[in-house]
């Protein structure tokens, strides 16, 4: 059959979790990174590093405050957007299809 | 390879470089390598509070480990052929 001629794509079973990861190409995906900061974008590429390229980035970085008279713990965010962001692998925790709290 | 033949692409295009330690730099990518370090000409200062005193210097090398982000110019990505690469390298990454 003429469909033998290009194997470019073998076949895709999900075996190990690097193959988790691949299911999310080219959807919007979760990322937790150290230094409390979230990074929610387009997944275009990754390696096994994890090192990755997102598009339409949105980081939120988290910083927590003292209040000096209360002592309570005051958290702030941060955000800003990317166009299209390298982000090294070293700096991730986890990956995961975004959480959303709608129906 | 895959994100060295990326930034090979690169090369000559305008990026910002964020490092662990929080400074900026916008500068041409002039070169890369395989450890994904980068050297950068034409350089100057973008986060006003979060950059060194580095008015003198022109072009720097980077080790690849302290980069934290690589902003980059959303027209030089051509996503699909990014995510292609991305599955072969995958499948050929799951064959060793």
């Amino acid at each position: 059959m003429a469909d033998d001629q290009d194997q470019a794509i073998p076949v895709q079973t999900v075996e190990e979790p690097l193959d988790l990861v691949r299911l999310s190409l080219d959807e919007r995906i979760y990322v937790k990174m150290r230094t409390d900061r979230e990074l929610r974008g387009r997944l275009h590429a990754y390696d096994q590093h994890l090192n990755m390229i997102l598009g339409d980035v949105e980081e939120t970085v988290t910083t927590s405050e003292i209040d000096e008279e209360t002592y309570e713990e005051i958290f702030k965010t941060t955000k800003r957007t990317i166009p299209m962001l390298f982000v090294r692998g070293d700096g991730v925790i986890l990956v995961s299809p975004p959480m959303r709290t709608a129906t | 390879m895959l994100f060295y033949s990326f930034f090979k692409s690169l090369v000559g295009k305008e990026v910002v470089v964020e490092l662990k330690n929080d400074l900026s730099i916008c500068g041409t990518l002039h070169s890369v390598d395989q450890f994904l370090n980068i050297k950068l000409t034409d350089i100057n200062v973008t986060d006003p509070e979060k950059y060194p005193h580095m008015l003198s210097v022109k072009t720097c090398f980077i080790r690849g480990s302290v980069v934290r982000y690589v902003q980059l110019p959303a027209d030089e990505c051509d996503t699909q052929l990014l995510q292609d690469a991305t599955r072969k390298e995958a499948a050929q990454n799951k064959q060793r």
